[in-house]
């Protein structure tokens, strides 16, 4: 599995993560990428046949609470950090054109 | 009444409840020290002086009406800049959150300022709690008050140095892989990660949801203690936070080891432990048994692999919770756009910092198609054999002994273009959030004037037996009152 991260999958994932890369960072980014993945060649070393993922140390389960109504935050204040808003709206560019 | 600044909390607490001080001349005298000494740490991305006297005043008055005394009533604290702070500016070090100024606290902060504690400012850190330096920041580089040369360590070095400086009387930091324990051991303070699940994230700006946890950085065990009373407990607003007993720490401070047992897992001490380092923590471990501890060599076999594990876990997090940042509810947005996904990607390209950018992508690689099971799901496997290496030592051991960071305070820049010598700086603390241990790191000696820190690992939340060992080594040495000469 040792393969290397080739500039086109480095665009392609950039494209997943929604990130603009230079020229340059991608650059950058396949020389940091494979030095990262050929670090994690060593966990395939080990045998994990059977061995349960752990995704947190101490999982809790069926958290519940009262479904009441709770006081909110004014939209203004929520508003406030909006780059762009209008008539109580976040604003953002056309997506779907006329 | 002179040199205030260099109070804990505890002994200020004293001072303040005997009426020989206010809060008001305890927070001046921290305001005075910041304008002397700041220009050379550069610990705070954000002051908030006029604040901070208010609410100094504000405990004042609490104290003059009786309703004073509570041990935290007017102490000035900081608070790591990736917790929300109502009304002040929380920018995480990151140009994408530079004008985010939060209309909520977090849980701690919430806690403590309904304990009338004083805020004095935000503290600078790695951007998003990503490195091992304050050198990914996106505004400035802290430097280490032991040695303005060098680092304070990170990603919390602003709380770090600007305990060490005595810019404030304690602070909050937040640690995913190290990032309250190896700055406050570089910088020569208390640091602690608390058990994940002791405290509630809620306003914690996420890096890595399964590893990242608050706590307390402080000049002594003792404060160690008084802020953890302060900051845990069950919060129904993070769902991960754990609905356990919360004791009070500071009954734990009993200087008493006698038949204790320690384990010295021999891994924690290869991997480029510096031999000053190693020499100092031994030297420890031989004053602890001298004091009637039991220690013992032992072995983590799967410890080896834990950089590997965490650089797969906590990138793959990242890059879901940092999905948010898109340039339409806060934070950055770009001025050339075409379109809506132009827009996002334009505004998560400039607004964010190389070192972020990396995280992102190599969590959306190990994520995406195909390489899930390969990456992630084996990353997560091997997250169980080190939980279970751990579980074993805690059937023979009641706390393990390791260096913090395998060496002290490195140079500014000294790792900046080497990624992978600046990861292993977090080799020793990264296996304990893995496994979601409670850890305290200590200052335990000193190489070439630079702070040299052990870190004592315990059982899952047994944060009393830690602060237990650290609170008698403290009292049998005098590490902890030794000062920068700033």
């Amino acid at each position: 599995m040792a393969q290397r991260l080739t500039l086109e999958q480095i665009a392609h994932v950039a494209r997943l993560a929604r990130l603009a890369l230079s020229e340059q960072e991608m650059r950058q980014m396949e020389k940091h990428l494979n030095n990262l993945m050929a670090q994690f060649e060593r966990l395939q070393e080990l045998d994990t046949t059977g061995v349960e993922p752990t995704a947190h140390s101490f999982p809790v389960y069926n958290v519940f609470r009262e479904d009441v109504v709770q006081p909110s935050l004014p939209q203004e204040e929520i508003l406030a950090n909006a780059p762009d808003q209008r008539d109580g709206c976040f604003t953002v560019p056309i997506i779907v054109e006329e | 009444m002179s040199g205030l600044h260099t109070l804990t909390i505890h002994e200020a607490y004293d001072l303040l409840r005997s009426g020989e001080i206010t809060s008001r001349e305890l927070t001046q005298a921290v305001l005075e020290r910041i304008e002397a000494v700041e220009p050379k740490v550069r610990a705070y991305i954000t002051l908030t002086p006029e604040l901070a006297i208010q609410q100094a005043e504000e405990a004042d008055r609490l104290r003059e009406a009786g309703n004073g005394s509570d041990v935290l009533v007017g102490i000035p604290l900081a608070i790591k800049d990736n917790l929300c702070t109502r009304g002040v500016l929380t920018t995480c070090a990151s140009k994408i959150l530079q004008n985010f100024v939060p209309p909520y606290d977090a849980h701690v902060v919430e806690r403590l300022r309904r304990r009338s504690a004083v805020f004095v400012g935000k503290t600078n850190m790695d951007e998003f709690a990503m490195g091992s330096s304050t050198e990914n920041s996106a505004f400035f580089v802290t430097r280490n008050p032991w040695n303005l040369e060098c680092v304070p360590g990170g990603s919390s070095g602003g709380s770090a140095a600007a305990v060490a400086a005595d810019m404030c009387i304690a602070s909050l930091g937040s640690d995913t892989g190290g990032s309250i324990r190896q700055p406050a051991a570089l910088c020569g303070v208390v640091g602690m990660k608390p058990t994940y699940g002791r405290v509630s994230r809620y306003g914690l700006v996420a890096y890595a949801s399964s590893l990242d946890q608050i706590g307390p950085i402080t000049k002594d065990v003792t404060d160690c203690a008084i802020l953890l009373n302060a900051i845990c407990g069950k919060d129904h607003r993070d769902s991960t936070s754990v609905d356990v007993p919360v004791p009070d720490f500071t009954a734990a401070l009993v200087p008493e080891v006698k038949g204790l047992r320690i384990g010295v897992p021999k891994e924690f001490f290869a991997q480029g432990v510096a031999p000053e380092v190693a020499e100092a923590v031994y030297r420890a471990i031989r004053l602890l048994e001298e004091m009637g501890a039991i220690a013992e060599e032992t072995s983590l076999p799967y410890i080896e692999y834990g950089l590997a594990c965490y650089y797969i876990l906590a990138p793959a997090e990242a890059s879901s919770n940092l999905a948010r940042y898109d340039g339409v509810k806060y934070g950055w947005r770009t001025q050339e756009l075409t379109g809506h996904i132009d827009m996002v990607e334009k505004t998560r390209g400039e607004g964010f910092g190389a070192e972020v950018k990396q995280r992102i992508m190599i969590g959306t690689y190990a994520l995406s198609a195909g390489y899930y099971d390969a990456y992630y799901l084996k990353a997560q496997q091997v997250r169980t054999l080190i939980r279970r290496d751990f579980d074993r030592a805690f059937e023979q051991y009641d706390v393990l002994i390791t260096p913090t960071s395998p060496t002290v305070a490195f140079r500014i820049g000294e790792k900046a273009d080497d990624p992978l010598a600046m990861k292993l700086a977090d080799v020793c603390t990264i296996p304990v959030n893995i496994a979601g241990l409670p850890a305290l790191a200590l200052p335990c000696g000193f190489q070439d004037g630079l702070p040299i820190g052990l870190q004592i690992i315990g059982k899952p939340w047994d944060e009393q037996t830690i602060l237990r060992v650290a609170y008698a080594y403290e009292q049998a040495t005098d590490w902890h009152r030794k000062k920068p000469a700033l």
